[in-house]
């Protein structure tokens, strides 16, 4: 797969899989992945989606936005869900990729011990998580990875408990393949789609989508506020494949700077983090530092 | 050949649902439902039974596999008890609603806190208004009818199917039962054939968020919302018990026995007095109501109820008209209320010119002890009772059994 050709705005197929007009709001990260994704993904694919965005996104009875078969399911029960529909492919003796899409809510509170014991079982689906960093479908209320400090209507003073690093957490049941991803890097999450269809197994892929209405930002940002989070070394793009890790291009080449852009430069482009004070930016700060120390050690050595 | 065998209650229900060759078993252990997935997975590793075997983690996962088989075309099976069928409520609601044909067998044990894990109702009980499709085995054997004829049942009517049975009384206890051969029982329950199976050919978007009001499709073709989606359910819920006797008629003629899928009456011909009950329990009342007519010359019968939802209204109040009194005694009770099914059959009784007088007497919760004298005394007295009580006494539950 190493000599896989690279997604670009000429390769990419014209099909759509999305019916011009769904439900999203305008700006928002998740139907940019979504159109792009499917592409990706193609024709045969079975989604299996919890109550998110995404339900709304894909319309309402009886008129759906979207071409694909979807199974909407209970909350807590994405990966379970999945597990079932592939296990009926077994049976029929069918290759159709089995896909969960759920939101980080669905993923890293309500839907984790799913999630795990589908892990445990490295069933082979292609499990999707789009992190908008809280239930923003409900109203931007906190969820377990909604960042330090960050307002939501539930967390009205900053959220004071650190965010649940999910990729973490699902690389520690070594699954076949973990990828991050990033809405405003849709080819990226393009070619990650392709490669990991190809794998067997437990697939997962986590994608930072920022969110206009949660984050506190103009619809027209949504793009550049990925991109920051990106350079500023907040939030990586990377693959672990066989237990290695290896960081993605925008992600990768951020190891040639000595210095990397403030995480103040992401933080002031959104309403969410201006309860944070300087102390808790500068910590946020440190932390980064640190990890990039160690990301540099890490790589520059191979 | 059908095969005759003594064994367990949960290796019946596990060799019936070999035979009816679910495709996909999900499970999580819970006792005393334990053993009947053992030997799925027993019989699916020997290669005896070809089947995906799903060792999910929790009973909520259990049933969202047999939602994603069910939904893409595969015929599923799941089994649990108490806490584990609590655990999967939100997931029962959700394939009744989704109209997913699949049986699941509920080896019937009380609920924590405190907790048993000893045989009652209540888990069963407290699921009643979950759209799925209840009821209840007397003996091993029909564990093995029910369960086969549950699956057809189920994929007739699009509605799900539990089959209770109870926890260690019939779980684990040996009888003698008959297997019907694999060949005969093909005929009787043909491949699943869902039609509306998840798949690319045919994309349809299944369970999508719905308004309150009915809306125009893309063909300008208006379309039911969700109360007409759910009126459905409850209107083919109800037709179901129809379904439901065909079934067992067609099974009678194949296999040679039924002939009673809702009420199975036991020496009501010439009876003033019956008793109503649910599960291996009406099987005990035979022996208490020979004893009171044989001593007392009490003229009393059995009425078995084989399946609690649908609740057959019309057919249970037609067939109490003629009694001085009823006695229903169950495992189970609404909290502050009475027996749930004692309030369902004084309701069914309720627009009928006769209303015998009814007693409700709960018992066994836990696994207390059921003892036959003490059956027969309450029984005794509930007949002999003059007509002097006030509607309060008469309409109270009496516990049966109580220690303390």
């Amino acid at each position: 797969m190493t000599n896989m050709t690279k997604t670009n705005v000429i390769n990419l197929t014209d099909e759509e899989f999305i019916y011009p007009g769904n439900r999203a709001c305008s700006g928002c990260g998740l139907s940019i992945l979504y159109r792009i994704g499917l592409k990706a993904l193609g024709r045969d694919c079975i989604f299996v989606v919890p109550p998110s965005c995404l339900t709304v996104m894909q319309g309402l009875y009886p008129i759906a936005a979207t071409q694909m078969p979807i199974l909407n399911g209970t909350f807590a029960s994405t990966a379970a869900i999945a597990t079932g529909v592939r296990a009926a492919m077994k049976r029929l003796g069918k290759k159709t990729q089995v896909v969960a899409w759920a939101g980080d809510g669905g993923t890293s509170d309500i839907g984790i011990q799913a999630l795990s014991g589908a892990l445990e079982r490295n069933e082979d689906i292609i499990y999707i998580c789009y992190d908008n960093e809280a239930y923003m479908n409900t109203g931007v209320q906190r969820s377990g990875t909604t960042p330090q400090g960050g307002l939501t209507t539930t967390t009205p003073y900053g959220k004071k408990e650190t965010s649940k690093n999910v990729p973490d957490i699902v690389a520690a049941h070594n699954p076949a393949y973990i990828a991050t991803c990033s809405a405003s890097y849709p080819l990226d999450f393009h070619d990650k789609l392709i490669k990991a269809k190809e794998i067997s197994g437990l697939k997962y892929i986590h994608i930072q989508t920022p969110c206009p209405p949660g984050w506190g930002c103009d619809e027209r940002m949504t793009v550049k506020i990925g991109k920051m989070a990106i350079e500023c070394g907040l939030f990586d793009l990377y693959e672990i494949e066989e237990g290695k890790k290896k960081l993605s291009e925008p992600s990768a080449k951020l190891l040639k700077k000595s210095k990397l852009r403030p995480v103040q430069d992401y933080l002031n482009m959104q309403t969410r983090f201006k309860a944070l004070s300087k102390e808790q930016i500068a910590a946020m700060q440190e932390r980064i530092d640190q990890k990039w120390e160690g990301y540099r050690e890490e790589f520059a050595a191979k | 050949m059908s095969k005759k065998l003594i064994d367990s209650g949960n290796a019946a229900a596990a060799m019936a649902v070999q035979l009816a060759a679910a495709e996909v078993i999900a499970a999580y252990p819970i006792t005393p439902q334990t053993p009947l997935t053992e030997k799925l997975s027993e019989l699916i590793a020997a290669g005896e039974m070809d089947a995906e075997y799903v060792a999910v983690e929790s009973e909520h996962s259990a049933l969202a596999v047999c939602i994603g088989a069910a939904s893409a075309g595969v015929r599923p099976f799941t089994a649990t008890s108490s806490n584990g069928l609590l655990y999967m409520s939100e997931q029962l609601h959700w394939a009744a609603g989704g109209r997913l044909p699949m049986v699941m067998c509920v080896v019937n044990r009380g609920i924590g806190a405190p907790w048993s894990v000893w045989n009652d109702h209540q888990d069963a009980i407290s699921q009643r208004d979950t759209g799925w499709i209840q009821i209840f085995a007397k003996d091993h054997q029909e564990i093995v009818d029910m369960t086969l004829k549950a699956f057809r049942l189920a994929e007739l009517v699009h509605i799900p199917v539990m089959v209770n049975y109870d926890g260690y009384y019939l779980s684990h206890t040996y009888m003698p039962f008959e297997l019907p051969e694999a060949a005969e029982v093909r005929a009787f329950l043909p491949d699943y054939d869902y039609k509306h199976t998840l798949s690319p050919e045919h994309p349809e978007s299944l369970n999508t968020v719905t308004l309150p009001d009915a809306r125009n499709d893309i063909n300008g073709v208006k379309q039911g919302s969700y109360m007409d989606i759910r009126h459905n359910l409850h209107q083919e819920m109800c037709l179901a018990m129809d379904v439901w006797e065909e079934i067992d008629a067609d099974f009678q003629q194949r296999f040679g026995r039924g002939g009673a899928p809702i009420l199975d009456p036991y020496c009501c011909d010439d009876a003033e007095f019956v008793v109503v009950a649910m599960g291996s329990i009406a099987n005990q009342f035979r022996d208490v109501v020979d004893r009171l007519r044989q001593d007392d010359g009490l003229k009393i019968g059995v009425l078995a109820l084989q399946m609690y939802r649908p609740f057959p209204i019309a057919r249970i109040a037609e067939a109490l008209q003629s009694f001085k009194g009823v006695m229903v005694c169950e495992k189970g009770l609404s909290y502050g209320n009475q027996g749930a099914l004692y309030a369902d059959l004084k309701s069914a009784l309720y627009p009928y010119p006769a209303r015998p007088r009814l007693h409700n007497f709960i018992t066994g919760l836990g696994g207390r002890e059921i003892r036959t004298d003490d059956l027969y005394l309450a029984l005794k007295t509930a007949c002999l009772q003059d007509d002097l009580t006030t509607p309060v006494q008469n309409d109270t539950p009496q516990w049966i059994g109580l220690q303390l």
